[in-house]
């Protein structure tokens, strides 16, 4: 019953989630615990035995064997409006248990490449010693990833890699819906469920941090336009309310006076980081040029200089509180359908950044 | 304790830092810049900093520098100052202490 479609690709290469071919895929996993809500014992699953997960992904023979997804079957009995909502709060569960299985399966061959790649170390290290000439570093590009075996920062790369593509389908939905009829009840659980994206990224962030702050700082996790762009290891707020603002036809007075407002506060919390930020770099280059330069010796005082680049995790972490605070506040004074188009140019802003990138990578390859 | 309850209690806008944390240093910019010219104290060389950073942690920061007070009450630190700046709440605290922006 192995199905060899389920050969783990890396997260950048899997096109926009496809819920409907997801649930075909898992299909004969799925049981009424899911619409339940019982989502902490995944039944039997479609694996290659040759990937060993976690015990919780242990075979479960004991349930039903009918190849539809019993969910679906409970919605008859309940009215159309709270359907749709179940049906989408379903689908979301189930992405997010793909998501960790995903993970898990993940990991597991990050482990085995680890030790193949200490292996390798090992036996460069004993041909250098033999005096052999072996070249520095390993080409970064071609393994796709940090060359760090972090794991902090590898656990990162691959949650960010799926929150692109929960982006990606979060986004599509929201168009859609957007040019359809939908209730505000409806849009609303959309528009929260954005947000809640949004703060689970600066979660994410936060840990990767505490593993790797230049890593974060270095925004080697995005793509190269979205580079160009960064401060503080992300978007700017201010550059979240110049990309929102000019897709809100109708505001009241309050509205325009409250994102004026916000547009101020922003930017002078925006100004007042950034020169935190550089009074940091100046005494910490003040610190690694303290001293006799030119004698070869050491930083004087190293632990001064740790101390400033553990301060960086605090001003990466305050950075993604005011990306996370001016988000909330734009939810706050924006209406549903507002917030849900703000998201929608949001989301799409970053894709076209994205797009932009892939293209500028490519830009040479065309045929002459 | 002492040094803090004195320190906090002064008139105005009070932040409690460290020469060396430039995140206290953003905050005074951020004050400064509404027109406010916070009293800044400085316990890294004090003897009793670490008890000041307990006293300052037991009073509900959570971190012990930077930690702003207005008019004796505590409001936090980095945190929740940003916070209540993007929300709008923060100026109308700090209204009465702007200098005159003529």
């Amino acid at each position: 019953m192995n199905s060899t479609s389920t050969h783990f690709v890396p997260p950048r290469r899997v096109g926009i989630y496809e819920p409907l071919h997801q649930i075909g895929m898992w299909g004969e996993s799925f049981k009424s615990n899911i619409s339940n809500g019982n989502m902490n014992t995944p039944s039997h699953l479609i694996i290659p035995s040759h990937q060993k997960l976690d015990n919780n992904l242990s075979e479960d023979t004991s349930h039903g064997t009918a190849g539809t997804p019993h969910m679906f079957d409970q919605e008859a009995s309940t009215s159309r409006h709270p359907d749709k909502i179940q049906r989408r709060l379903a689908q979301n569960r189930e992405a997010a248990r793909k998501s960790r299985l995903r993970k898990k399966a993940y990991v597991q061959q990050l482990e085995t490449s680890r030790l193949k790649l200490i292996q390798l170390e090992q036996e460069l290290d004993r041909a250098r010693q033999q005096g052999f000439y072996v070249g520095n570093g390993i080409d970064t590009n071609s393994l796709g990833f940090s060359e760090t075996m972090n794991p902090g920062i590898a656990a990162f790369e691959m949650e960010y890699g799926h929150w692109v593509e929960e982006q990606n389908r979060q986004i599509c939905e929201l168009r859609s819906v957007l040019h359809g009829h939908v209730s505000d009840v409806e849009l609303r659980l959309l528009v929260e469920t954005a947000m809640k994206h949004y703060f689970e990224l600066f979660r994410m962030k936060s840990s990767a941090a505490k593993a790797d702050v230049f890593f974060v700082m270095s925004g080697m996790w995005k793509t190269s336009a979205e580079r160009f762009f960064l401060w503080i290891g992300g978007f700017r707020p201010s550059d979240l309310l110049k990309v929102l603002l000019p897709h809100f036809d109708i505001m009241t007075d309050q509205q325009i006076l409250d994102v004026c407002n916000l547009r101020q506060s922003c930017q002078q919390a925006e100004d007042a980081l950034s020169q935190g930020m550089e009074k940091l770099q100046h005494t910490l280059a003040d610190c690694v040029a303290a001293g006799q330069l030119g004698e070869g010796s050491y930083i004087p005082q190293v632990n001064s200089a740790m101390e400033r680049l553990e301060a960086l995790v605090s001003f990466v972490n305050q950075a993604d509180h005011l990306r996370h605070e001016t988000l909330q506040q734009m939810y706050r004074i924006l209406t549903t359908r507002q917030a849900a188009r703000g998201l929608l140019a949001l989301g799409e802003y970053f894709q076209r950044l994205r797009a932009l990138s892939s293209s500028w990578a490519t830009r040479h390859r065309e045929p002459t | 304790m002492d040094k803090v309850v004195r320190m906090s209690s002064e008139k105005g806008v009070v932040i409690i830092s460290k020469s060396s944390c430039c995140m206290s240093y953003a905050v005074q910019v951020l004050f400064q810049d509404l027109g406010v010219h916070p009293t800044v104290h400085e316990i890294d060389k004090d003897p009793e900093c670490r008890e000041i950073e307990k006293a300052l942690m037991r009073l509900g920061c959570s971190t012990p520098v930077p930690a702003i007070f207005v008019n004796g009450k505590l409001v936090g630190s980095t945190n929740e100052v940003m916070s209540m700046h993007l929300s709008g709440t923060l100026v109308p605290l700090v209204k009465p202490f702007q200098a005159n922006l003529c």
